[in-house]
């Protein structure tokens, strides 16, 4: 797969279907792009034409207002027609404005009240260890949402359990809704806190998605992983990057233009 | 000899985890207090303690009900409904999960620990989720019946488990349909309509509105969603008054679910009979129950009322 290429056309449809509905979150679903790439294309068991696959791997989206990639990704797999994701957000279309497992095939969880996503993957992993099934559990949560309390009793729970089929991937551009994490509510030390925490700990490039392939790759016992993947908020559009503005903000015409010119698509 | 209700649910489970491996207990560090202790022991590898984190708990039973399993999740009331409102409401209720929650410790008959402890408002909370069954049983009989009948209800069930010990007042026999109420007693001047531990206090009442000749239904709404509307409206047809009575706030409860049935009804004169809009305080559940008029006379008083 030539990744450039693909990561253009993932980013150009979950912008064109946010600018479709005139609402969604286009920089947190910019900055995850290739983490759920490096999931989906290199990583997950799965299986379109069984989304509820027994054995397969298992994700959950914690930071689930980036669902417009989640469902960019399921589209391009053929879980649904890609199509679909032009209308987002619509009434009665499947693809809600934040995920719906009951709605959309492929999704294993819903979420959007931030940080119950990494405590659902945390129920999901302790399930398959009682069942004994070989299926990994995976969960991207965002940096913002690392300052709800329930973050941390999932954290707390997962190392207790010594959930070794469960990984914590952590969308980390530094920005949420009013601005740079350090301005709302520092998060500190992050990693040191996961650390801290009982989790192996793994620092990569959040958009390079071998980086990523070979951190989520990489085999831990006994404990819990953690992925610090380090991200751009509003990646690959000029004057979203680094923005917090661009958290939950519609693109007018022009930017939307400007958007796809710079992602190379008409 | 009676027993509590939390100790008649932590006999349920183990009868429930024997028939069926995919049943799973949750707890948050109070396995001793919800009686799940006695699951811990029979089935170690199917119980999960969660520590003091009540959100965290029910989330993660979400999770374990996608993958397959049936969890029982247990805690006190005020700390599942109340502070695990939200993770209750958006990862299990929103999705419809099959998680059963059976809540202790509920109501005012928690006593001493007093108002930071006694939930007066689960049920209302619960009540307002699409979807969830809410089972108020109101002896160790009828709690043994409606947690084999939780397990087999798909999606989110709240059975809310009293701490009081006390007598059965039903039998083996008596049917325990979920959405059915139960006719404890006939009559035809006024109906009392009740659920969990009031419902012999309402048979109380009933019993010395006869002596007064005055003829009085007794009503179990052991399920409060969905709440039998054809009995209610049957009732209001036949009698000349209807009282709900309930350990739990009079708004969002059992009076509240019946006042929605009733609404634009002609019929029966209507009162509830409830917590009025006030917490709770520390007492001997006794003192509590007379304190916040939960008592047999003054349910006879209201009854009279409307007569």
């Amino acid at each position: 797969m030539n990744y450039e290429e693909k990561a253009k056309q993932l980013r150009a449809d979950i912008l064109k279907s946010l600018y479709e509905c005139q609402s969604g979150h286009p920089g947190g679903s910019l900055s995850c792009v290739e983490i759920l790439m490096a999931l989906y294309y290199n990583v997950m068991k799965v299986d379109p034409k069984n989304p509820k696959m027994e054995d397969r791997d298992r994700f959950v989206l914690s930071k689930g207002h980036a669902c417009p990639t989640l469902y960019a990704v399921l589209a391009d797999l053929g879980f649904f027609p890609r199509e679909d994701l032009m209308n987002l957000r619509k009434l009665h279309c499947h693809l809600q404005g934040h995920p719906d497992m009951n709605k959309t095939p492929g999704v294993d969880s819903n979420t959007g009240s931030l940080g119950q996503g990494i405590s659902v993957a945390v129920g999901m992993a302790m399930a398959a260890k009682y069942k004994k099934e070989k299926y990994g559990v995976y969960t991207l949560i965002g940096d913002g949402e690392s300052q709800e309390g329930i973050v941390w009793e999932a954290a707390m729970s997962a190392a207790h359990y010594k959930l070794d089929n469960l990984t914590v991937l952590l969308d980390y551009n530094g920005l949420q809704i009013d601005g740079a994490n350090d301005d709302v509510m520092s998060i500190g030390d992050i990693v040191g806190k996961f650390k801290a925490f009982g989790f192996e700990c793994l620092e990569v490039d959040g958009h390079d998605i071998d980086a990523i392939t070979e951190a989520i790759k990489k085999p831990v016992t006994g404990k819990p992983k953690f992925i610090c993947c380090k991200t751009v908020k509003g990646k690959g559009i000029s004057y979203m990057e680094n923005v917090f503005g661009w958290h939950g903000k519609p693109m007018n015409k022009e930017q939307f233009e400007t958007a796809m010119k710079e992602l190379g698509v008409n | 000899m009676g027993k509590s209700l939390r100790v008649a649910y932590g006999e349920a489970l183990v009868e429930l985890g024997k028939k069926n491996e995919n049943i799973v207990v949750l707890d948050a560090d109070l396995a001793n207090a919800t009686m799940t202790c006695n699951f811990r022991d029979a089935y170690p590898d199917r119980f999960f303690d969660f520590g003091i984190a009540e959100g965290n708990m029910v989330c993660a039973a979400a999770g374990m009900a996608h993958s397959g399993l049936t969890p029982f999740v247990s805690t006190f009331a005020l700390f599942g409904a109340g502070r695990a409102y939200e993770e209750i409401r958006n990862s299990v209720a929103y999705v419809h999960a099959n998680v059963k929650f059976a809540f202790s410790h509920s109501g005012l008959s928690v006593g001493e620990d007093g108002g930071s402890h006694q939930s007066f408002e689960d049920i209302a909370l619960m009540r307002e989720l699409p979807g969830m069954t809410i089972l108020v049983p109101c002896d160790p009989l009828e709690t043994e019946k409606a947690v084999m009948a939780a397990a087999q209800i798909d999606g989110p069930v709240y059975i809310r488990v009293a701490r009081p010990v006390c007598e059965d007042i039903t039998t083996a026999d008596t049917p325990f349909v979920p959405g059915k109420a139960n006719v404890m007693k006939e009559g035809n001047d006024v109906c009392i309509m009740t659920m969990g531990l009031m419902v012999p206090i309402a048979m109380k009442a009933a019993a010395m509105l006869e002596a007064e000749g005055i003829s009085a239904a007794v009503l179990n709404h052991h399920t409060v969603k969905p709440i039998d509307e054809a009995c209610i409206l049957e009732m209001n047809q036949r009698v000349k008054g209807i009282v709900t009575v309930e350990e739990h706030s009079i708004i969002g409860g059992l009076g509240s679910a019946v006042a929605e049935v009733l609404a634009g009804k002609a019929g029966a004169k209507f009162s509830r009979i409830g917590i009025e809009d006030r917490f709770g305080q520390s007492g001997t559940p006794d003192a509590l129950f007379a304190e916040y008029g939960l008592t047999a006379e003054h349910i006879v008083e209201e009854c009279k009322k409307l007569m």
